[in-house]
């Protein structure tokens, strides 16, 4: 495991993950700052953000003083230069998530933060453009969301009546 | 970096205006400068890093510049030389690019969302179809996180028949870029010259697999089946061949005038701007990032095979076209070590968990047939945990974040698809070219559709 960056926010919990360094655990307020002193400890790239929706699991490990909430956003550091990935799941909240934007941090993560609204509802303070990216302007719903049914077309054989 | 963050605002259809509302679905396309934000516009110029280092600039960029002196253009999504379905609206100012927004979603078929009502016995089956050129990359993206969280050790062979693969892989998709791209500039010769060769490789794989693409090869545990009687032989001729090819490509279009003319020296871009918009693979490595995960972070038995990593210097068109080219001759080395130092043994782990009894013993055993009925109609547990595993594909760095609540099915599939995050790339790659150079642009991103949108 490695430590915290020196400019980390106070606060942040980490723990273990399995396939990378450390995953740290700051609070929405924390979130910003923490992912700003690794971008100036040398996390050069992120790699990917993302939400999740835990409605209806089972129950994650969380470190103490964490608490869990239905969304979480995961994103994935990457250090080019010393070759190191760290990741960062902030608490995004049940009923509004929003977390900051970190746009203003790595402009690479635009695309993925409207995705995470797109299909998650998952709002992004200090987004540029927080549009749909996936699915339609018009559509209603975010799909990833667990309350969102997966959507089927029923079977259609020959001489069986037709769904209309 | 300004310090003042404006709280967000979900730009819905009724502030699009009268052109927009004409041409486009709405907010999703790129407005008229005067009802776009001011950080919204630096991004659609690719203003991303210009001015003061890593910082977003709006002053840098011109936002004094009026509607009526330029004009947007939509283009696709069924323009030929997108690739798919990519479509992108333009403001052009004459012939010259000022902003570009990419719009993706039309290929979305919420292939995440399906992920989590297949099991992971299927799910191989379901990833593969994201980046239909490098099937092969997904089902080991995917693989390598189930067995991860499986905390399951494969046999040497099973390990080394997916890095071959892969590379196959790998030298297959490189291939159909060049053939693609050859065909955006319009060289239709290269065209048929990249699909010609890259149907030797497809044959390979529909000896081995059964497919020549979706391949649903590479299976949590190991791979599929067992390569085929002589594939060694198979495996040679196809490397001679396609490295006697490359230098003939190598002569037909990098000292071609027009072809370089075309290329070099068009859409540069730094590797500071590359590495802020999450840019991996053969863009990053054109512009003088030796970063490839095979050697940096490696996976499979990369660690013990002999390769180099490819890097351009300029990171304009023409690199980018070079790293490719000089990929496949790598690619090519690393399948030939596989024939030489091909393991013997099993094609998959010996873990009755995860697979399945041999077909022989199905017809002798009652409780093969069961165990064989069980894993396929129920799948296995994976332990609860999240996991992210990144493995190198011909478009860059392909991640798969799995979250399992101990059941059957993956809780959370997330792929991070490379081209996805590359396109990001594209308005500052375009940002004061010629509208033919946009063609060659989107080109060189190399953007798979399947995969941008899933």
């Amino acid at each position: 495991m490695i430590p915290l960056p020196p400019m980390a926010p106070p606060g942040v919990a980490c723990a273990d993950a399995l396939a990378c360094d450390v995953a740290c655990f700051p609070s929405r307020e924390a979130y910003l700052d923490l992912v700003r002193a690794w971008r100036e400890d040398g996390f050069e790239i992120c790699a990917d953000l993302c939400g999740v929706d835990y409605l209806g699991h089972p129950g994650r490990d969380l470190p103490e003083g964490v608490v869990a909430t239905r969304f979480e956003v995961v994103v994935n550091l990457l250090s080019v230069s010393t070759r190191r990935r760290v990741r960062v799941r902030v608490q995004a909240g049940d009923r509004e998530p929003r977390v900051p934007s970190l746009f203003g941090v790595y402009p690479g993560t635009e695309a993925m933060e409207r995705e995470a609204f797109d299909l998650f509802g998952i709002l992004f303070s200090g987004h540029p453009d927080l549009t749909r990216i996936l699915m339609p302007e018009d559509w209603e719903g975010h799909p990833l969301r667990k309350d969102y049914a997966v959507g089927r077309v029923p079977v259609q054989f020959k001489e069986a009546p037709g769904p209309r | 970096m300004s310090d003042v963050i404006p709280e967000t605002t979900v730009r819905v259809a009724e502030r699009v205006d009268r052109l927009t509302a004409e041409t486009s679905e709405g907010a999703q396309g790129l407005l008229e400068r005067r009802v776009t934000g001011s950080s919204e516009l630096g991004r659609e110029v690719g203003a991303v890093l210009r001015g003061t280092g890593l910082a977003l600039d709006p002053r840098d960029v011109d936002v004094e510049r009026r509607d009526d002196e330029t004009m947007i253009i939509n283009m696709g999504p069924a323009h030929p030389s997108t690739h798919g379905v990519l479509r992108l609206m333009l403001e052009l100012d004459g012939e010259y690019v000022l902003r570009t927004k990419p719009v993706i979603g039309y290929l979305h078929t919420g292939m995440e969302k399906t992920g989590e009502t297949l099991s992971y016995v299927q799910g191989a089956t379901n990833v593969t179809r994201m980046d239909y050129l490098s099937p092969i990359s997904n089902e080991l993206g995917f693989c390598t996180a189930v067995e991860t969280l499986l905390g399951l050790e494969l046999p040497a062979r099973a390990i080394w028949i997916r890095m071959m693969m892969a590379e196959l892989n790998r030298v297959a998709s490189h291939l159909v870029w060049m053939a693609t791209n050859g065909m955006d500039l319009g060289s239709t010769s290269m065209m048929i010259y990249g699909f010609r060769e890259r149907e030797l490789i497809l044959a390979f794989f529909e000896k081995t697999t059964g497919l020549r693409m979706n391949n649903n090869y590479v299976r949590p545990g190991g791979v599929a089946a067992d390569l085929p009687d002589g594939w060694e032989d198979d495996v040679t001729v196809i490397c001679d061949t396609i490295l006697e090819r490359t230098d003939e490509y190598d002569e037909l279009l990098t000292g071609q005038p027009i072809f370089r003319g075309r290329m070099e020296g068009v859409a540069p871009i730094s590797a500071e701007e590359a590495m802020a918009l999450g840019v991996t693979g053969p863009i990053l490595r054109s512009t003088g990032v030796a970063w490839d995960l095979r050697r940096t972070m490696p996976y499979l038995a990369y660690d013990q095979v002999d390769f180099d990593v490819i890097v351009g210097t300029y990171g304009d068109n023409f690199d980018r076209f070079a790293v490719r080219l000089n990929e496949i001759r790598e690619s090519i080395r690393i399948v030939r070590q596989c024939v030489e130092r091909m393991p013997r043994g099993d094609y998959r782990a010996q873990d009755a968990k995860v697979t399945p009894p041999p077909r022989a013993r199905i017809d002798e055993s009652m409780e093969a047939l069961i165990h064989h009925f069980k894993l396929f109609t129920e799948g296995f547990q994976v332990p609860a945990g999240e996991v992210y595993t990144a493995i190198e594909s011909p478009r860059g760095e392909l991640g798969c974040y799995l979250v399992s609540d101990g059941g059957p099915r993956p809780f959370r599939l997330h792929v991070r698809a490379p081209s996805f995050v590359n396109l990001q790339a594209v308005p500052l790659m375009m940002r004061g070219g010629m509208v033919s150079d946009a063609i060659t642009v989107i080109s060189s991103v190399d953007p798979i559709m399947g995969e941008v949108d899933r």
